[in-house]
């Protein structure tokens, strides 16, 4: 009975978890092992951080007088991590109605309030790339993210991020896992012939309508009282996608599925940015290089369908080895908070080494986000979202102490400690609060609401909507 | 990839022959022999570290491990310099070999058996000697673990399996090691699925339903016991009416008797209490397993001595308002209160290799790391009731070892040789077959 109690106040105390944000213009991580990623691994080394940015890297350096100072000796500094594939903070991932969905938003279905960011931050995660799930062969838009947890959602959204979009194939698209049911028409497409059949249709139709606009923009310079063609939302993100400012991120398992993209995309004359999961994608590395896509994968997972029964963990390698911009991502808000291991597990099954491995986690998502002269690095000028761990981040044994975001503390896991207390005192006085109390016989409490938080990958929606 | 073994005293060929062995991996079990591991640094765990020592195998067992051990003549012999030498892991909460793909491919699911109370559904019955999880599994140093049944409330029977053997038999440690049951939980309501959230819930019917539910366990439980008396007394006097034989019963009796032990699936305090009431008023002998919230119950574990096989350290805080390492700090907390636990994965099959992350994770968090070796050798050999035989080093023990180039539990440290039941296992497996395959791929 308690029990059932206690759940009914998380909402309530839900809140309080918040970061402590702490920000004096100017910071001095002193003494740390510095993992740049773009420079190497320098040791004895200082980062400052002032007005949000990395202001220098080296050894000796001098702050002003108000800086907060951090002694990181014996610790290790690295850039913040960037999750190329989450679903985190997301009220609602898929418009799963429709094979074509790019007039849908992730943007407009951000909950800051959502717990699971502060155990990103947690693990030394800064930056997010949300993205729409993989109901459909084109699904909606992405929104990236900085973890700003206890700010409004605007100020979440990563100013300067490419803006992009979420394809998926394979069987989520095909639904192979909902049940027909009696008297229900299944969605097209049912196969993978549908696939690409649906995505051929979408930009055939974008094409003409990108057409339709061209001209109409060259005739109104001499006709300024020519009336515009009727505008489109599903039609205008795709028509971004081929004037190259709009990246795809297409959510992708077998080889046979990747080249289709690719030879479609080829022949409209588009990019694909990132294949996300690519879990076959070891197998045709040559060709996903000589696209030029990049690709955000698992670091092992495998064998949990059909489709990703040849995973393996080597995949990291051999693509990295191809040419290919590999990133690791999580798709779940528990993997989310060890992307470090993750990432590290390139070294154990591939022979990456640790500046490749590391990349993984930094700077690949970042070229991946277009983020990368932003992010991804510790060099003077960048973001000042930056990590400090206990020990290599690389080593399991290893935890963040304090993660910044543009030179703001979003954790600390001294200040978390320290709140504990005050947070247990705060829960027993609201379970002693009215709305709190047990319901009365027969009656149903209140449960709070819940988001689905792993995805992985299963990411379409399991029931049929009534 | 380098060559990794060296030395072999008499016959290189054929040991080198017998390590390479491609078809091991299919199942086809290698022979036992005599082998030595020198100049290793031998973490016995049961035990003080050898810096610089030798361990003896002979016909699957441990016959020597010291600084000063002779080889026997005719052990094929491994130079561990610069290596260390670990007893195998063990993950007491698989599925390992009852399921090969859980989704989209219903047929190579034996996971979980129709209706509620299936006692004498037997893991050890259906376990694959031959799935590729085993392989990928073994090659990062797992070399034991307990696979069991998953439906209903009674699921079946769990069995403790070395990842060796072309049948299940030969894989047996212990064929029929625990009664395995689903402590019922009061669930928090329906709907859910992707985008949907919790429906509300009648409270009232939800308890009475979870008592239906404990019911119905209590009195497959008693039946069996009533089973067992009867079938002793006409043993003891066969002018009484004989009794019928039950199949469904009759597995259940050494488990009512507590003489063997009872699993009991519980994550949340609610359960966890539930379970160990449950098992005083039936004087069974309980084992929890998943435990998320046994942090919140030490105390009463510790009183009653009852083990927890933690499978959740990589699972998110069941509240909003929990701390955030919570479940990574929940070995370190039971280790404090003296709660007898070990580290599982509580993954179907895939994921088991990722083992020693777990309980690295524990240790980034609060355990020694020392505790967090035996949380994955030691403890669940104790805890599974073969400490006598698995989770360390020592004379007499089952050979089953581990020789790594580091640390067991860093994430970059590799496998460099693997014996289970004193058998040579090559390191390959489906991923290092398609990753030969494609590496090269021009």
């Amino acid at each position: 009975m308690k029990n059932l109690l206690l759940l009914f106040v998380v909402v309530l105390v839900g809140s309080v978890v918040k970061a402590q944000t702490v920000s004096p213009s100017e910071t001095l991580i002193r003494n740390a092992t510095v993992l740049t990623i773009t420079r190497g691994t320098l040791t004895n080394t200082d980062v400052l951080i002032r007005n949000g940015k990395i202001a220098a890297v080296g050894k000796n350096l001098n702050a002003s007088a108000n800086a907060r100072i951090i002694d990181a000796t014996g610790k290790f500094v690295m850039p913040g991590i960037i999750d190329c594939h989450s679903h985190s903070m997301l009220d609602a991932t898929n418009e799963g109605s429709l094979a074509v969905t790019s007039m849908v938003r992730t943007e407009d279905v951000l909950n800051p309030t959502d717990g699971d960011l502060y155990r990103a931050l947690a693990g030394g995660v800064t930056t997010l790339n949300l993205l729409h799930g993989s109901a459909n062969p084109i699904g909606g838009l992405n929104s990236v993210v900085k973890i700003k947890y206890g700010r409004p959602a605007s100020e979440f959204l990563f100013p300067g991020a490419m803006p992009g979009i979420k394809f998926a194939l394979g069987e989520n698209v095909k639904r192979s896992s909902a049940p027909n049911q009696p008297g229900v028409t299944r969605r097209y497409p049912n196969t993978r012939m549908g696939v690409e059949e649906v995505i051929r249709d979408a930009f055939t139709r974008a094409r003409d309508y990108k057409r339709t606009w061209d001209e109409y923009r060259a005739a109104s310079v001499k006709d300024k009282n020519l009336i515009s063609p009727k505008r489109d939302l599903q039609l205008e993100p795709l028509v971004e996608i081929l004037e190259g400012r709009r990246y795809v991120h297409a959510h992708c398992y077998i080889a046979s599925e990747i080249l289709m993209l690719i030879n479609l995309a080829d022949e409209f004359g588009f990019k694909i940015k990132t294949f996300q999961h690519v879990l076959e994608g070891y197998k045709v590395a040559k060709e996903i290089a000589a696209h030029g896509a990049g690709a955000s994968i698992f670091a092992d997972s495998w064998g949990y369908k059909i489709e990703a029964y040849d995973a393996i963990p080597y995949t990291a390698a051999i693509m990295t080895r191809a040419g290919v911009v590999v990133s690791m991502n999580s798709d779940s808000d528990e993997r989310a908070r060890r992307l470090n291991i993750e990432a590290a597990k390139a070294m154990h099954w591939g022979d990456l080494t640790e500046e490749q491995a590391l990349k993984l986690i930094t700077l690949n998502p970042a070229i991946q986000l277009g983020i990368q002269e932003r992010v991804g690095s510790i060099e003077a000028g960048k973001d000042a979202d930056v990590a400090i761990w206990n020990g290599h981040p690389f080593s399991v044994y290893s935890r963040v102490d304090t993660t910044f975001i543009d030179g703001t503390v979003f954790f600390d896991r001294q200040q978390d400690l320290a709140r504990r207390g005050e947070l247990a005192k705060e829960r027993a006085r609201l379970e002693q609060a009215d709305p709190n109390k047990p319901p009365a016989q027969g009656q149903s409490p209140q449960l709070p609401r819940r988001r689905p938080r792993s995805h992985e990958d299963g990411e379409f929606i399991e029931e049929e909507r009534p | 990839m380098k060559i990794l073994l060296t030395i072999c005293l008499i016959c290189v060929p054929a040991f080198a022959q017998q390590i390479g062995n491609p078809t091991t991996q299919y199942g086809v079990t290698p022979p036992r022999g005599v082998f030595a591991i020198r100049n290793a640094r031998i973490v016995t765990v049961s035990g003080a570290d050898i810096e610089n020592g030798t361990v003896v195998i002979r016909d699957g067992k441990i016959e020597a491990v010291g600084a000063n051990v002779n080889v026997p003549a005719g052990a094929q012999s491994i130079d561990g310099r610069g290596l260390s030498v670990y007893p195998g892991m063990i993950d007491a909460g698989t599925n390992m070999g009852l399921v090969e793909v859980p989704q989209g491919a219903n047929g190579t699911v034996d996971t979980s058996e129709v209706g509620e109370l299936n006692p004498n559904a037997k893991a050890i019955t259906a376990v694959n000697p031959h799935s590729a999880h085993i392989a990928v599994t073994r090659v990062e140093g797992i070399t034991n673990a307990l696979t069991a049944p998953t439906g209903g409330l009674i699921s079946g029977q769990a069995a403790l399996i070395n990842l060796l053997g072309t049948a299940p038999k030969e894989m047996a440690v212990v064929s029929q090691f625990a009664l395995v049951i689903n402590y019922p939980r009061i669930a928090g309501g329906g709907g859910g699925g992707f985008g949907g959230f919790q429906q509300p819930v009648n409270l009232s019917e939800r308890l009475a339903n979870n008592e239906r539910q404990v019911q119905q366990i209590r009195k497959m439980l008693r039946d069996a016991d009533a089973y067992g008396r009867a079938q002793d007394a006409y043993a003891k006097d066969k002018t009484l009416p004989r009794p019928d034989r039950n199949v469904v019963l009759e597995p259940l009796v050494p488990y009512v008797r507590g003489e063997q032990p009872v699993i009991f699936r519980a994550d949340r305090e609610a359960e966890i209490r539930g379970a160990l009431r449950f098992a005083d008023e039936m004087k069974l002998k309980p084992i929890i397993l998943g435990g998320n919230d046994a942090w919140k119950v030490a105390s009463l574990l510790k009183e009653k001595n009852v083990p927890v096989i933690l499978t959740g350290i990589f699972t998110l805080p069941s509240r909003e308002d929990d701390p955030y390492d919570a479940l990574y700090e929940n070995p370190a907390k039971l280790q404090q209160a003296g709660v007898r636990f070990c580290i599982s994965t509580g993954d179907p099959g895939a994921e088991v290799r990722n083992l020693a992350q777990y309980a690295g994770m524990a240790a980034a968090f609060g355990l020694s790391k020392a505790d967090a070796v035996k949380s994955v050798t030691l403890y669940p050999a104790q805890i599974l009731n073969v400490g006598d035989r698995l989770g360390s080093i020592e004379a007499g023990k089952m050979a089953n070892l581990v020789v790594t180039d580091g640390d067991l539990l860093e994430i970059r440290t590799r496998i460099r040789y693997l014996f289970i039941d004193g058998r040579p296992v090559v390191l390959s497996s489906r991923h290092t077959e398609l990753n030969d395959a494609f590496k090269n791929r021009k």
